[in-house]
């Protein structure tokens, strides 16, 4: 970066670097799905050593739980959770053990992981179309409060606010709108107030790294485009937007993150007693909980868990894609 | 060119009556808290006097700045990382809807005129300091102003690469004709550079003197001339005669760093 090279280095210098970039952007894929699977596999040693060793009937101390008991229905076997995605996903609903949402998993001839690979499949549909509606809300809200400092101090400790109403609560009363909001051809279902709770939650961490990034150009780069004599909508794309991708990038993972969290949870509180046509992982891993095989609760609660990891993948590329403006992560 | 301004409040300018010609350099050097720097701004409208008039070019500053009469060069570069150095270089053009040819062209021009016709498609971060002050330069010229504001431009740069800088703009100013206003910490570079070399002084801001140089045309042999250091000496001696008379808050030693930015 310093230094004296005033002189133009040798010609090899750019495809060397082009080469280092590519090295390098395969060194990153390798490097995080590697750590990834080295996780993954801890966790699992992790899992089963404790299942070994750790007492059966877990350990009380002045008869609170301390830890967990490890007998196969607290912990199953890891293999036994990956057994349990190949039975048929009907047995399961026959085993229920009190009354739970009886649209899903009655397809018979189901496996169970094909059951949950189609609720995940759902619960990633509304969770992106939160997102999304999510990014935009949160990228306005964030130019909004940019452009006025009155606006930012009025509406700032009301959108932290909005983050503290109990989710749990506001699913249902969304859901209420089921069926009873029609524009044009378009109406509103429970499908809409579970996008809708994982856009609540995505906004959040997109306006508030936004307004972060918008305002981190240096006083110097500010000054030049004053002198420059450019406009307010010249400074926003020529400078500000690019100045706050750096922060955009790890909120848009939390924002991500958030929406399918959001999205499972307004399913779980919408969904019980009441669910639609469609059903989710949420409504699966709600249902699997009423049921005595405790192997299958375990496959549906991971199995949201790696439809966030795939999420959270999936808008990793965008680091891909907008690397050059990725201060943070360019070392070229 | 003629600005004056003027600033009554404490602890800013004062009385500030200066007029740069066109094609003139002109140092404006001082202890920290002098308002050098203010004073550039008031002039790029960066800042508005509470009173006092700036002409540039005829016009008040405000309407030069939009007029685009006057180039800007930072201390720090301010490049934006994620352009290359061709496109730092096009971006003032590009703002002012200069169209894709004539960019290409005027970009080419101020490549060869900082020399970095080979770093055309680098990024910011790949070159050295006083590669990406050149990359500074040029943009500040590439809407070909009469005028170049610089703020310590080669403060952040070591010695070796200052020097080398200095000759580099004493030959761009020579090829494109432009006054400069030059705000320096240091003597050597602000009589190596300037026709003339404004002193001023702090609590409030203003011109305590100003020193013509006249040692004509700066060549390799100029740092090592006579006159070079003679006129060294006199405004050293312009900076101590302020403090001589009286600056008596015990910050008399004539410090030409100081870390108080009173402004």
């Amino acid at each position: 970066m310093t230094g004296l090279a005033l002189q133009p280095a040798r010609p090899a210098w750019r495809r060397d670097a082009r080469l280092m970039r590519g090295a390098g952007l395969l060194r990153v894929i390798v490097f995080r799905a590697g750590g990834l699977v080295a996780g993954l596999a801890l966790l699992g040693v992790v899992w089963e050593a404790y299942k070994a060793w750790g007492p059966t009937g877990g350990a009380h101390l002045l008869g609170i739980s301390v830890l967990p008991r490890t007998d196969d229905n607290a912990m199953p076997h890891l293999w036994t959770i990956w057994n349990v995605l190949g039975q048929q996903d009907a047995v399961g609903s026959q085993q229920t053990l009190s009354f739970g949402p009886s649209s899903s998993g009655s397809s018979g001839g189901q496996t169970v992981l094909g059951a949950i690979a189609g609720d995940c499949l759902q619960t990633f549909q509304w969770a992106a179309v939160g997102c999304v509606v999510g990014l935009l809300v949160g990228m306005g809200l964030a130019l909004l409060l940019d452009r006025s400092r009155l606006i930012e101090r009025a509406a700032l400790p009301y959108l932290v606010a909005s983050q503290t109403v109990p989710l749990v609560a506001l699913a249902p009363i969304l859901a209420q709108w089921d069926g009873s909001i029609k524009i044009g051809g378009w109406t509103w279902s429970n499908g809409t107030s579970i996008e809708l709770v994982a856009a609540y939650l995505a906004f959040f961490p997109i306006s508030i790294g936004m307004l972060r990034g918008l305002r981190s150009a240096s006083a110097v780069q500010n000054d030049l485009f004053t002198c420059t004599a450019a406009s307010w909508r010249q400074t926003l794309l020529r400078l500000k937007l690019p100045t706050s991708v750096p922060h955009l990038l790890p909120a848009l993972r939390l924002a991500a993150a958030a929406s399918v969290v959001g999205a499972i949870v307004a399913e779980i509180s919408i969904g019980q007693g009441a669910i639609g046509a469609k059903s989710g992982i949420g409504t699966r891993i709600w249902e699997y909980s009423q049921q005595s095989d405790s192997a299958r609760l375990y496959a549906s609660v991971i199995a949201a868990a790696v439809l966030g990891l795939g999420v959270t993948l999936l808008v990793g590329l965008f680091d891909l894609v907008l690397y050059r403006y990725n201060r943070l992560g360019a070392r070229d | 060119m003629t600005f004056s301004g003027r600033r009554g409040t404490v602890q800013a300018l004062q009385e500030i009556d200066l007029s740069v010609a066109a094609g003139e350099f002109v140092a404006l050097i001082g202890p920290s808290g002098c308002g050098k720097s203010t004073l550039l701004r008031i002039i790029a409208d960066l800042q508005v006097p509470s009173s006092g008039t700036v002409t540039v070019a005829g016009k008040s500053a405000a309407q030069a700045r939009l007029d685009q009469e006057y180039g800007f060069a930072f201390q720090q570069a301010g490049l934006l990382d994620w352009r290359t150095v061709r496109a730092n270089i096009e971006l003032p053009l590009q703002l002012h809807g200069v169209d894709g040819d004539a960019r290409r062209r005027r970009v080419s021009e101020l490549l060869g005129l900082v020399g970095l016709e080979d770093f055309a498609e680098h990024r910011p971060p790949q070159l050295s300091g006083g590669m990406q002050q050149r990359v500074a330069i040029a943009r500040a010229l590439a809407e070909k102003p009469a005028l170049l504001l610089m703020d310590e431009p080669f403060g952040a740069l070591d010695e070796m690469t200052r020097e080398r800088m200095q000759d580099e703009l004493v030959r761009i100013t020579d090829e494109t004709g432009a006054a400069v206003l030059f705000v320096t910490h240091s003597i050597p570079e602000a009589v190596f550079l300037a026709d003339r070399v404004v002193v001023m002084s702090p609590r409030p801001g203003r011109i305590s003197q100003v020193v013509e140089i006249g040692l004509g045309e700066r060549n390799a042999d100029t740092r090592e001339a006579h006159e070079f250091y003679a006129a060294i000496t006199t405004v050293r001696e312009a900076l101590r005669g302020r403090l001589g008379k009286g600056d008596g808050d015990g910050d008399g030693d004539g410090a030409l760093v100081d870390s108080r930015e009173a402004l």
